[in-house]
């Protein structure tokens, strides 16, 4: 069995023995996105479980074991780890867990030391926990996210926000019901066949994937319906995890909306760009900005990848992450990149630009950054474009779901009767316009 | 013909509209929780009454509604909605609407863009809010419009949520405040809370429609609305049934009427509420259970048969008055148990005339007072000692458990619990404002649910699946309850789960405890919560182990105030009025505002007879000594004053403003000089108080900030107002970097709120708002990057001097902090030279601010304490590796500070918080773990609005109180 060692600090690492026996945890937030990934680690032969399991007590462990006026998100994670290894499913000692770690300003940070507190707490300290991070925070000579590694990280995180973009696109209007799920599980499957035999990362072979992905979703049938289109913005977490948001793409399914989630993608590129915005507002080494730079630019060269093939099938593309950048100019600055920061706000303006003006912000209670780019902007977002129709929804473990259900509902009224001015402004336009027509013939005639 | 119905919190509301939109039916009840049995009752009234509706259109509305339309088919409008078009119906031309309901605040602008406003999930409710505290001051619901009409005086209550405003009351009450100027401060907090939370920014001007429930029944509730938003709002007729009506008005399905009652009545929720095991597996496990908490059982005697001295115990708590009569052999003789409705000097005089009725001949030995009122009781009796609730609540344990480890007593509104390390008093911990839930959360539930307390308990021993509640605040747990009821829980199963709420809220909010271990093995449990056999079994169940209640678990603080009354007794005769003083007892109160310094706190002077007096609702003793406090040992006051003394000079460059907040409360002395070096007139906005928040409080678009960052629209108004053009307010990323931690950011907040202040404050379009990203943490570029900041604003400013100025600003900094330092350390000489206690009051440096601090450091060093500030020692130690990411500037030095303290025996921590930070979340974990490493006391301090210092207070003086046990035992 593999022998604990530590470093100088007393931090338990994962060594290169642990990777040959040891199981790793992996949390769950944006399930497409996430079994991608998976299967990404597994073909660098780590074995990992994407845990998948909800309810109710994975809040209640957490809460035991994390300060609870700590993040929502950091309690369910947590929750949801120690959840699984008291679930006697796992060999503890054989188990390691993994969590990102972002190095930003904001609490988001702090959550991988939150959970070593809690393993200690319930008598886990010989679980090690690795950090997935790309600032070189915390090293395991078991583990390293390597350039091979990331880039095909990056891949799995396009195909990701590709099938959930469609998915989403496709889903509220399909006449056979599961055809869209249905096409993003043979997807994942085919895609992680390719990754297999080390296909499916090359530029060429990316765009030929997302090509064909965009082209078997244009071919799912789709009822002809108007429906309320709804973004969803967000702390990460909340914004993606069902876990944490009440499920609330269900929710919004269920209540007759076709639902925009900007991809992780976005957030990538946000947080690479942060450290050129640093260098650019404060000064820095210029060989540090020309190595962001290009990762930016492969980031981006990625980007519009996703955007051409998903246009080109007719289909509403993802924000380009520029444009979107643009939008915020004025408004926010460019320096504010705690937690979603800008972009977030930025977001805000892009959705409601491209149609999809009815918006629900998620955060968990009491979230720092949030109460500046996330609420404390939606006043300027409506003074900029008053087509924005916006809701900031808290998640915690106490909030109730119908509290949120109501204020989610409040705004989806109100979605409903500018959709029906809308179509009757349509109407009213289409008169008017076949009257033109009909005069022009006249006047040529 | 149309339907509607507005099912709410508490009532449901139905109307019967004709085709031309008038009402031919409408009705208003209340639904005790049984929701679908009030609707068919109603339903079926109005198919018997009403003529043709068999088919008819019906919708249905309010938020405890949602769920029966959908599984019943019928329409369901969103209640915010409905009022927006009913009003539009009804009253065309309405600018404003502002709703109060049973839980909800509602704002509805439908002029000049439509908007509409409902309470933040943490708001609370502001119908169920005035019901809790109508039940606080004991009076009908109805009587406390009729008192707030007799008002002479507003008090300030905290105008957030209803258990801060309570915590708030309390003390008043205690204090002897007159009731109805409580009423009217009652809807005083309620107005200022619809305003602040919800304006956010927009101005409430124009025609203003009052509805809702409160808003109907309490003209004077009207009338403060009316005076705070200079109008004269309508309240129409039929302010009811708004919600109702719009509801009808957006009906659009026919349906049959008869099926939708069967439907109604048909209806089972989801049957899906998540639930815990039962408390009790069978009546047998019961029984065991009881008869093992049998033998903890205090002996009692025969008060009149006894003839010895008697020691007497008074605990003056939060909403229940306990006393008890001890002999010289520790039975109890007598005991009393009363709510305290509000004022506890006339209880205890009926208690001591009761007494000497039934024992004229009682030889008293000593007496002493505990809990919330222990000061006015002891001034208004003259009893012998006043004695701090957590050495009462000790003594009392030990004797039921001499090798006791750990103490939980669960009260009516509060929860304390202490550990105990080699016999003295080790670790405190009390609920904070925010987690008050407690017994009187059980009781008003109870009540609500149409039972009496013990009745209601009893209902959750044998309950089979106890609903899982959560651990947060009451205002949640309406709504959580009304959810599971919905679902399908049974009243027993509400009972037992909440129960079960009030011991994980004690567990994992205030103790914050993972198991038993954490605790000891030796667990005393009391207070009167703990009678309730599903609280005890809950808690057992809950940490996995066995406990001892002893059966006077509800009197243990008085009880220990008489054992502590009994130890204190030297044989000289008690100075308690006697029966011939009580006779001739009087008690007037007269409330005044003090005057002496700008605090202006409201004192309530309470005289008694022989021209005693009593002063409460003070922060400091100046108005009882008339002296100023001696503040020289206290450094918050020192860098109040340091910061004062950069005074504005005249500049060729015109004048610059700087708010007086957040991080400015560090920076000033750089930016100050920086600016003053470019030849700007540098002002800053005064220092806090609640005037100045009041200015900038109606646009704050997030009510969840911290009051720190709150206070910043305030600073930003004033300025403003003076007429100041250019405003500077940075962006900070990063701080200094003092090289203690990982990295150097400020948190979210202190970063970037002036982003915040510049898109949600309509008066930054009259100046010049510089709110630039600047890298301070970056000394040689900064000059270069702040050049061009600067020329985006002003002309002709260059480099070089630009150069100039940044050396100053960073010189001026770098005095700024020599300066405190070496008053820091002057102030710990002066303190081990006079043998005084220090205490380390560690926060952030925006915690000199007055308006944030409330007075605590004045609290404190009027215990005869030394205070000094974290960034005093924070560089007294080598970097160390912290259990956290030590990634900002101000928290580093706390963890620094903990650090340093392991070397100094004479200095204690007292850590404060601003309710509402995240990042505190992290960082008090972390200072008491440190702390708790060095066998250090940790004791933290929650503050925000609130202005009571009460259960501050307590916890200072337990601290000191175990600091002293701690020296002594030590020798």
């Amino acid at each position: 069995m593999a022998k604990l060692e530590y470093d100088k600090t007393g931090r338990l690492l994962f060594t290169k023995e642990m990777k040959k026996e040891y199981t790793i945890l992996l949390p769950m937030m944006a399930p497409i996105q996430f079994r991608l990934i998976q299967k990404v680690f597994e073909e660098f032969n780590y074995k990992t479980v994407l845990l998948d399991t909800e309810g109710p007590e994975i809040a209640q462990v957490g809460l035991k074991y994390v300060h609870n006026d700590t993040c929502y998100p950091a309690l369910l994670v947590i929750g949801q780890f120690m959840h699984a290894l008291q679930s006697g499913k796992y060999d503890v000692n054989k188990t390691a867990l993994m969590i990102t770690q972002t190095g930003g300003g904001c609490r988001a940070s702090n959550y991988i030391h939150l959970l070593r507190k809690a393993l200690r707490k319930a008598g886990f300290e010989n679980v090690p926990v690795i950090s997935l991070n790309m600032s070189g925070l915390e090293k395991n000579s078991g583990f390293s996210f390597t350039l091979p590694m990331i880039r095909r990280t990056i891949g799995a995180l396009v195909y990701g926000d590709t099938l959930m973009l469609l998915s989403n696109q496709t889903k509220p209007y399909e006449v056979h019901k599961g055809e869209s799920m249905a096409l993003v599980d043979s997807w994942i499957e085919n895609l992680s066949n390719q990754f297999r035999s080390g296909k499916g990362y090359t530029i060429s072979e990316q765009k030929k994937n997302l090509d064909a992905i965009s082209s078997s979703f244009s071919q799912i049938e789709m009822k002809k319906v108007s429906k309320i289109k709804v973004g969803i913005v967000g702390e990460i977490y909340v914004k993606y995890a069902r876990l944490g948001n009440n499920n609330l793409e269900q929710f919004l399914a269920d209540q007759g909306c076709e639902v925009f989630v900007p991809g992780i993608m976005g957030f990538a590129l946000f947080k690479v760009d942060n450290r050129l915005e640093d260098i650019k507002l404060y000064g820095g080494s210029k060989v540090k900005f020309k190595i962001v730079k290009l990762l930016f630019d492969y980031l981006e060269k990625m980007e519009t990848m996703m955007i051409e093939s998903t246009a080109k099938y007719g289909f509403t593309p993802p924000g380009k992450y520029s444009h979107t950048k643009e939008l915020v100019k004025g408004v926010i600055g460019y320096g504010n990149k705690m937690g979603e920061g800008w972009l977030l706000t930025a977001e805000m303006l892009e959705l409601t630009e491209t149609d999809y003006p009815n918006i629900v912000c998620t955060q968990p209670f009491g979230c720092l950054p949030n109460h500046i780019c996330g609420k404390g902007m939606i006043r300027k977002i409506k003074n900029v474009d008053p087509r924005a129709n916006i809701v900031a929804i808290d998640y915690d473990p106490g909030a109730p779901r119908v509290n949120q259900e109501n204020r989610i509902k409040l705004m989806l009224a109100v979605a409903k009767e500018n959709l029906n001015a809308q179509s009757d402004q349509k109407n009213v336009e289409k008169t008017n316009s076949k009257m033109q027509i009909k005069a022009k013939v006249k006047t040529t005639a | 013909m149309k339907v509607g119905l507005d099912v709410g919190s508490t009532t449901v509301k139905c109307v019967v509209l004709d085709d031309n939109n008038t009402i031919l039916y409408k009705t208003y009840e209340r639904h005790y929780s049984q929701i679908t049995q009030k609707i068919s009752d109603i339903l079926k009234k109005v198919r018997n009454e009403i003529k043709g509706c068999e088919k008819a259109e019906i919708a249905i509305s309010g938020s405890a509604g949602m769920g029966i339309a959908e599984s019943c088919d019928m329409d369901f409008v969103q209640e915010v909605y409905a009022t927006r078009v009913a009003a539009n119906t009804f009253i065309p031309g309405t600018d404003v609407v502002i709703e109060l309901g049973g839980e909800d605040a509602k704002i509805l602008f439908l002029s000049g863009g439509m908007e509409v406003r409902m309470n933040g999930s943490c708001a609370g409710g502001t119908g169920a809010f005035i019901d809790q505290m109508a039940t606080l001051l004991n009076v009908p619901i109805e009587e406390l419009n009729g008192l707030a009409g007799e008002s002479k005086k507003i008090y300030t209550i905290a105008s957030r949520c209803g258990v801060f405003a309570k915590t708030d009351i309390q003390p008043l009450l205690n204090q002897g405040a007159r009731k109805s100027d409580i009423a009217a401060s009652i809807f005083a907090a309620v107005v200022n809370q619809t305003v602040a939370g919800l304006a956010q920014g927009r101005e409430i001007k124009g025609k203003v429609v009052y509805l809702g429930g409160p808003l109907t029944f309490m003209e004077q509730l009207r009338t403060r609305f009316d005076t705070v938003l200079k109008t004269t709002g309508v309240c129409p007729e039929n302010s009811l049934y708004y919600v109702a009506c719009g509801a009808a008005l957006c009906a659009e399905n026919t349906v049959d009427f008869t099926q939708v009652i069967n439907s109604v009545e048909n209806y089972k929720g989801t049957g899906n509420f998540a639930f815990n095991p039962p408390l009790f597996k069978d009546q047998q496990a019961y029984d065991d259970f009881t008869a093992r908490h049998k033998k903890a059982h205090v002996e009692t005697g025969d008060i009149k048969a006894y003839d010895g001295k008697v020691f007497i115990g008074i605990d003056a708590g939060s909403t229940t008055v306990k006393a008890v009569v001890i002999g010289e052999d520790k039975k109890l003789l007598h005991s009393k148990y009363l709510p305290n409705s509000g004022n506890p000097v006339p209880i205890i005089k009926s208690f001591l005339e009761e007494l000497y009725g039934l024992c004229p001949n009682i030889k008293i030995g000593s007496s002493a007072v505990t809990g919330y009122g222990e000061e006015i009781i002891k001034n208004a009796f003259c009893a012998d000692f006043g004695v701090v609730e957590t050495v009462a609540h000790f003594t009392a344990a030990k004797n039921f458990m001499p090798d006791v480890e750990f103490v939980i007593d669960i009260g009516g509104q509060d929860i304390k619990c202490f550990k105990i390390h080699n016999g003295t008093i080790d670790n405190i911990f009390l609920n904070e404002a925010c987690s008050s839930g407690c017994g009187s959360f059980l009781q008003t539930f109870a009540n609500a649910l149409g039972y009496n307390i013990e009745e209601f308990s009893r209902l959750g021993i044998l309950a089979k699946h106890p609903v899982d509640l959560g651990s947060r605040c009451t205002v949640f747990m309406n709504s959580s309850v009304k959810q599971a009821q919905k679902d399908g829980a049974t009243i027993e199963d509400i009972s037992a789960g909440l129960s079960l709420s009030v011991v994980k809220n004690a567990l994992y909010k205030v103790i914050r405890a993972s198991g038993p271990n954490e605790l000891g093995r030796k667990i005393v449990v009391q207070g009167g919560t703990f009678l309730n056999d599903a609280v005890l079994r809950a808690f057992e169940q809950e940490m996995g182990t066995q406990v001892v209640r002893p059966d006077v678990s509800g009197l243990m603080g008085a009880f220990g105030a008489a054992l502590y009354a009994k130890s204190k007794y030297n044989g000289s005769s008690s100075t308690l009025l006697n029966s011939q003083q009580l006779k001739e007892f009087v008690h007037e109160i007269q409330v005044v505002n003090c005057g002496m310094c700008s605090n202006n706190c409201r004192l309530t002077v309470n005289k008694f007879s022989n021209g005693r007096k009593f002063i409460g609702g003070n922060r400091c003793e100046r108005p009882v000594t008339k002296k100023s406090p001696d503040e020289t040992l206290n450094i918050y006051e020192y860098k109040l004053k340091l910061l004062q003394e950069y005074k504005p000079k005249k500049g060729k460059r015109g004048v610059i403003g700087l708010p007086m907040g957040l991080n400015m409360y560090e920076l000033l002395p750089f930016w100050y000089a920086f600016f003053t070096e470019l030849g700007f007139e540098v002002v800053h906005s005064p220092i806090s108080d609640r005037k100045l928040y009041a200015k900038g409080q109606q646009t704050i678009p997030s009510d969840t900030v911290c009051y720190p960052a709150k206070l910043m629209h305030g600073h930003v108004q004033t300025l403003i107002d003076d007429g100041i053009k250019n405003i500077f307010y940075p962006c900070l990323s990063y701080n200094l970097d003092e090289h203690m931690g990982d990295n150097h950011y400020n948190c979210p907040v202190v970063a970037y709120y002036s982003e915040v202040i510049k898109v949600n404050m309509r008066d930054i379009e009259k100046v010049t708002f510089i709110n630039d990203y600047l890298g301070i943490h970056r000394k040689k570029d900064f000059p270069v990057k702040m050049c061009g900041v600067l020329a985006q604003y002003f002309d002709g400013i260059s480099l070089k001097e630009i150069k100039k100025a940044s050396k100053a600003a960073y010189d001026e900094y770098d005095r700024y902090f020599q300066k405190v330092r070496a008053r820091g350390h002057a102030i710990i000489e002066q303190a081990r030279k006079e043998n005084k206690e220090i205490v380390v009051l560690a926060g952030r440096p925006y915690h000199v601010d007055p308006e944030i601090n409330k007075g605590i450091d004045k609290l404190i060093s009027g215990f005869g304490v030394a205070i000094i500030s974290e960034d005093i020692i924070s560089d007294k130690v080598q970097r160390f590796t912290t259990n956290v990411l030590n990634q900002w500037t101000y928290h580093s030095r706390l963890y620094a500070a903990a650090h340093y303290l392991q070397s100094q025996k004479d200095m204690n921590l007292v850590q404060l918080v601003s309710f509402g930070c995240g990042v505190d979340a992290i960082t008090t974990d972390e200072v008491r773990e440190i702390l708790e490493s060095e066998g250090k006391i940790y004791t933290q301090i929650k503050i925000d609005e609130i202005t009571n210092l009460g259960a501050v207070k307590i916890r200072i003086r337990s601290l000191l109180a175990a600091i002293a046990e701690q020296r002594e035992s030590k020798g």
